[in-house]
């Protein structure tokens, strides 16, 4: 089987007054119908990768790939035009933070609905029936009342909820979520995570999770890569993360405290080792 | 002598009850946590405790002393508040420099250059930055700018509000340890806010466990370290932190 989207060479450019910088610097990968994690600090280029994906990065920036192929579509020849019709329903995009990225004028109820009737056509029985069990399926209790609710009522991580409501409404073949659980708490991150977990599992997508936290990505991903200053340090399966040989992976899983912590101080990361030029 | 003592506390929010009959002691140079899922009312304490919410039934100490409700800048003197989100918490159109010495201004303290200076060389930022705009520095200067802030007027409490939520791994690592080197150094008593049950293993010896603006339980953090947690929902947030860090650890 053909993979879902095969990616080489994948540059990023913004021009600086410095000149170029190739904030997302020859990242190749390709990625079937499964988990990929891609990890690295703010700054590494992790969304920037995700971005490109759906081509939105924004003017002066570019991007380049010598190959940009998402199942049997040449990406690099799609018009923004074309591009529409792909995002959405065919690939879409959780963004980081709720606050900024959902509609502040218009209810939730209305904003998942028009997700969904951009790409169908349905009527609007049928509709609310969809954004209702949709609303169940990401665990809100009331979907009728919140529907009804406006996005400054709810609280973050309901507001983040509703985004992956909306995303995964129209029943997409990838989902990129970039850090998707960042502004939620530890027993509702996992419920989420499980949720985008069984759809991705029950529909065959693909998900590209994009985040920071070494240990979540590793035990919801089947592969990982990790990523810093826009290039592609190391690429592991998700149960080898432990064993990884980069002193940059190491440093960050040794970073994070445990829980049963006894070491008096977290070891910081020795930035020279690794960014030589 | 409790730096903080809080009897039958309830803050409101307009009419609503937001925490109920919350009631703990922290001991001078203690480390305390808050834990619990977002809406669970620990943020709500912290706030009453500083003062940001006014209406609150109940009893709060500080240092032996009672706390009314009004703005008291004996309070300040005593007890300040580091904030989740560095990006929203320092003020855009004022430099480093002004940020820090606005405490000192209003409490009419002198020697401002200079507490500046040794304040900004205590929390491990380069002098360089004084007269930089906080969109210049990164996350985790700032951080260290909201905890240098926050120290000015040299108290005795920190209140901290999920400091590292917002920050790397990396990045969080370096602050936590700033947190922790500042507290040997100051004698200093936290309480820390937080979701992440693994920093209060690095930062606390005790832990409160709250839900719907109830504390669940109190306690210590061996006991957390040894999962030997008695109430239920403190084991069910337990389990939940610890399945992604478990599996992780021993790839099944």
């Amino acid at each position: 089987m053909a993979p879902l989207l095969e990616i080489e060479n994948l540059t990023v450019t913004f021009p600086t007054p410095s000149g170029p910088v190739n904030v997302v610097d020859g990242v190749s990968f390709t990625l079937n119908r499964e988990r990929l994690g891609i990890v690295g600090e703010s700054g590494s280029g992790k969304s920037m990768t995700g971005r490109s994906i759906l081509k939105l990065i924004r003017a002066p920036g570019t991007v380049k790939a010598d190959r940009f192929v998402f199942d049997g579509l040449d990406l690099n020849k799609y018009s923004e035009r074309q591009m529409r019709t792909l995002r959405g329903a065919r690939i879409s995009m959780v963004m980081q933070d709720p606050k900024f990225s959902l509609n502040p004028v218009m209810n939730v109820g209305t904003q998942i609905a028009e997700a969904l009737k951009t790409h169908q056509k349905l009527n609007r029985k049928s509709l609310r029936e969809r954004v209702f069990s949709m609303l169940e399926s990401v665990r809100i209790d009331d979907p009728e009342r919140v529907a009804r609710l406006f996005p400054h009522e709810i609280s973050g991580g309901m507001g983040q909820r509703v985004m992956i409501a909306m995303m995964l409404i129209p029943e997409p073949d990838l989902l990129i979520a970039d850090e998707p659980t960042s502004a939620l708490d530890v027993s509702v991150q996992s419920q989420v995570l499980d949720i985008i977990d069984n759809l991705v599992t029950a529909k065959g997508m693909g998900l590209i999770l994009i985040s920071h936290d070494l240990n979540l990505v590793s035990s919801y991903c089947d592969r990982i890569l990790v990523m810093n200053s826009g290039r592609m340090l190391e690429e592991c399966a998700a149960g080898q993360l432990q064993n990884a040989e980069h002193p940059y992976t190491r440093g960050l899983l040794a970073a994070m405290p445990r829980l049963d912590e006894n070491r008096d101080l977290l070891p910081v990361l020795d930035r020279a080792s690794w960014s030589a030029p | 002598m409790t730096a903080i003592s809080l009897t039958n506390l309830s803050v409101y929010y307009g009419e609503t009850p937001t925490t109920h009959d919350v009631t703990f002691d922290i001991g001078k140079g203690e480390s305390f946590a808050l834990v619990g899922e977002s809406g669970s009312g620990k943020s709500t304490i912290l706030k009453a405790i500083a003062g940001l919410a006014p209406k609150w039934q109940g009893k709060i100490s500080l240092l032996g002393t009672p706390r009314n409700h009004a703005i008291d800048p004996r309070v300040a003197r005593q007890c300040q508040m580091v904030f989740q989100d560095p990006y929203g918490s320092l003020h855009p159109r004022k430099t480093i420099d002004a940020t820090l010495s606005e405490p000192l201004a209003i409490h009419g303290i002198g020697d401002q250059n200079e507490r500046v200076c040794a304040q900004m060389a205590a929390v491990g930022l380069d002098p360089r930055f004084r007269f930089r705009f906080p969109h210049q520095l990164s996350g985790g200067q700032r951080q260290r700018v909201a905890i240098a802030r926050a120290l000015m007027l040299e108290p005795q409490i920190l209140l901290l509000d999920e400091p590292t939520s917002a920050l790397d791994v990396s990045v969080q690592a370096e602050v936590l340890n700033l947190l922790k080197r500042l507290r040997h150094q100051h004698n200093l008593t936290y309480l820390l806010v937080t979701h992440n049950l693994a920093v209060v293993s690095f930062m606390c010896e005790r832990l409160a466990v709250m839900k719907r603006g109830r504390i669940v339980e109190i306690a210590t953090v061996e006991q957390l370290k040894q999962n030997t947690l008695e109430h239920d929902y403190s084991g069910e947030l337990l389990r939940a932190s610890a399945s992604h860090l478990i599996s992780a650890e021993n790839p099944s």
